[in-house]
């Protein structure tokens, strides 16, 4: 989410089971600041549109197709200014890049140098960029920083707003890491992805990222040099759990309201990790047997740590990635994994077939917290209270790829 | 050289035939991205390898390596595959 940073809150202590009925007002730390204007960006395999709208989210303002037949795996605005867009584009035919519009998507303008993978030496076999899949912000303290997360699995920063990008060689280079990814068959049916690229907002230097497959991943020189942060993980059964290549993180998320609490949505489960713990707890085993805890995105509140929501997905037996019984639903915690609600009121009662893909899922920084999911069937629906009621904003869209929400300046 | 160029490069070259040069592929695709930045890169990956899903003839005969020799009376098409119906 492209959230405005802030100072982290302090820990919130336990909520009551009526707290925990309730959308977080109760729980909330620092006031959110007053927006003027919000935009949900919606990246697809067709093109890229925004949704512009303002505090009370009531209507919104459609601006697209930008890149029209395009695929458009990610669409990030900064933070920082509330106007630079970055948006990651390729086709079916050429090569990967990247497009960087200064004024809201007015104008846009194709990076000089896009990711692109060292030349291998001669005789070797080297890596070629299929997509850049993620795209992060860096701090303030580091304008016009960003950093990709590539397919196959790559790091790469631009220190001048997107226009050139080179490649972290502690991750691309490094032979150790390489072992972990397993062959091209280990990843995603659309391409092995370097995702959930998180910058912690008191350390500029200090990173996580995910690896599907490849493991969790925590480096606190800017990616030089890195650990492995996949105790607690499930595998796949049969399988070493100590092994990276083994693990399959969905998306990780780091807690706005508290940066030392991530929670993860992995292939085998949900998962919470308060640092410096170095170790996972399954949280997902909380939520009801029936549905499970296999999904794609993972959303955290902007303020309250102790919330987050998950949108599960049918995991059982060729794998069908929609929603349980075609009964769409998010489900949100209140206590930190400890318990699940059921947020459906607006969805389907039944025959919904919904994929949400990881980065396809978002919540705005709004006092009452918006969310946001697109459907890879090109759905776009929203909740104006953190979940309690759903409405659907777009129909018709291309597949879905990723939602993202900002404060536009 | 006349180099024909596919729909999808427009946004670069903003027509459909320019001149280069070169002694080989490789040369008139260096050609081709100092002319119009960023087009070489669309169809060559950073393995100098020609993208999976594009495709080069010569005088109407498709090449397979960019080591092709070139001679400026030659005809270039870059073409988009017919990849995906």
């Amino acid at each position: 989410m492209a959230a405005r940073k802030k100072k982290p809150a302090a820990r919130s202590k336990a909520p009551t089971k009526k707290q925990r009925a309730q959308p977080s007002r109760t729980l909330r730390a620092p006031r959110a600041p007053r927006a003027q204007k919000l935009a949900v960006l919606v990246a697809t395999r067709k093109g890229a549109w925004l949704y512009h709208t303002d505090s009370a989210r009531k209507s919104f303002r459609v601006d697209g197709p930008h890149f029209l037949g395009q695929i458009v795996n990610h669409l990030m605005l900064d933070p920082r200014d509330g106007r630079t867009l970055l948006a990651a584009t390729s086709t079916g035919h050429l090569g990967p890049t990247l497009h960087r519009s200064p004024d809201l998507g007015r104008t846009w303008h194709e990076a000089k140098q896009p990711p692109a993978f060292a030349k291998a030496p001669e005789g070797q076999k080297g890596r070629s960029v299929n997509h850049t899949f993620w795209l992060t912000p860096c701090n303030a303290d580091e304008p016009n920083a960003w950093y990709a997360g590539t397919s196959p699995q790559g790091v790469f920063r631009s220190d001048d707003g997107g226009d050139s990008w080179n490649g972290v060689a502690g991750v691309n280079d490094n032979p150790e890491l390489r072992k972990l990814l397993g062959g091209e068959q280990d990843g995603t049916p659309d391409g092995p992805k370097l995702h959930s690229l998180i910058v912690d907002p008191r350390d500029s230097a200090h990173l996580y990222f995910g690896m599907s497959s490849g493991g969790v991943h925590e480096s606190h020189d800017r990616g030089a040099s890195w650990s492995t942060l996949i105790d607690g993980l499930e595998v796949v059964g049969g399988f070493d759990a100590s092994n990276p290549s083994f693990h399959d993180p969905h998306c990780v998320r780091m807690c706005p309201g508290n940066p030392d609490r991530l929670y993860q949505q992995n292939h085998c489960g949900i998962y919470r990790i308060d640092r410096p713990e170095k170790r996972w707890t399954r949280i997902g085993k909380n939520m009801p047997k029936a549905v499970g805890d296999v999904g794609f995105p993972m959303v955290v509140h902007p303020r309250d740590p102790d919330t987050a929501w998950v949108f599960p997905m049918d995991g059982a037996t060729v794998w069908p990635r929609t929603s349980p019984g075609g009964k769409p639903a998010a489900y949100v915690t209140r206590n930190a994994g400890t318990t699940w609600q059921r947020l459906d009121a607006g969805f389907p009662a039944s025959q919904g077939w919904w994929t949400v893909k990881r980065q396809a899922m978002a919540a705005d920084s709004q006092d009452q917290v918006g969310l946001y999911l697109g459907t890879t069937s090109g759905e776009l629906w929203m909740s104006r209270n953190e979940g309690q009621r759903w409405s659907c904003i777009a129909r018709n869209l291309p597949e879905i790829y990723a939602v993202e929400t900002a404060l536009v300046s | 050289m006349k180099v024909h160029i596919p729909t999808p490069l427009l946004s670069y070259t903003g027509k459909s035939e320019v001149e280069a040069t070169g002694a080989t592929l490789a040369d008139l695709l260096v050609d081709l991205d100092r002319q119009f930045p960023g087009l070489r890169f669309r169809v060559i990956d950073e393995q100098d390898q020609m993208r999976k899903h594009m495709r080069f003839f010569v005088n109407g005969e498709q090449v397979l390596s960019t080591l092709q020799p070139l001679a400026a009376t030659d005809t270039v098409h870059l073409v988009q595959a017919l990849s995906g119906g």
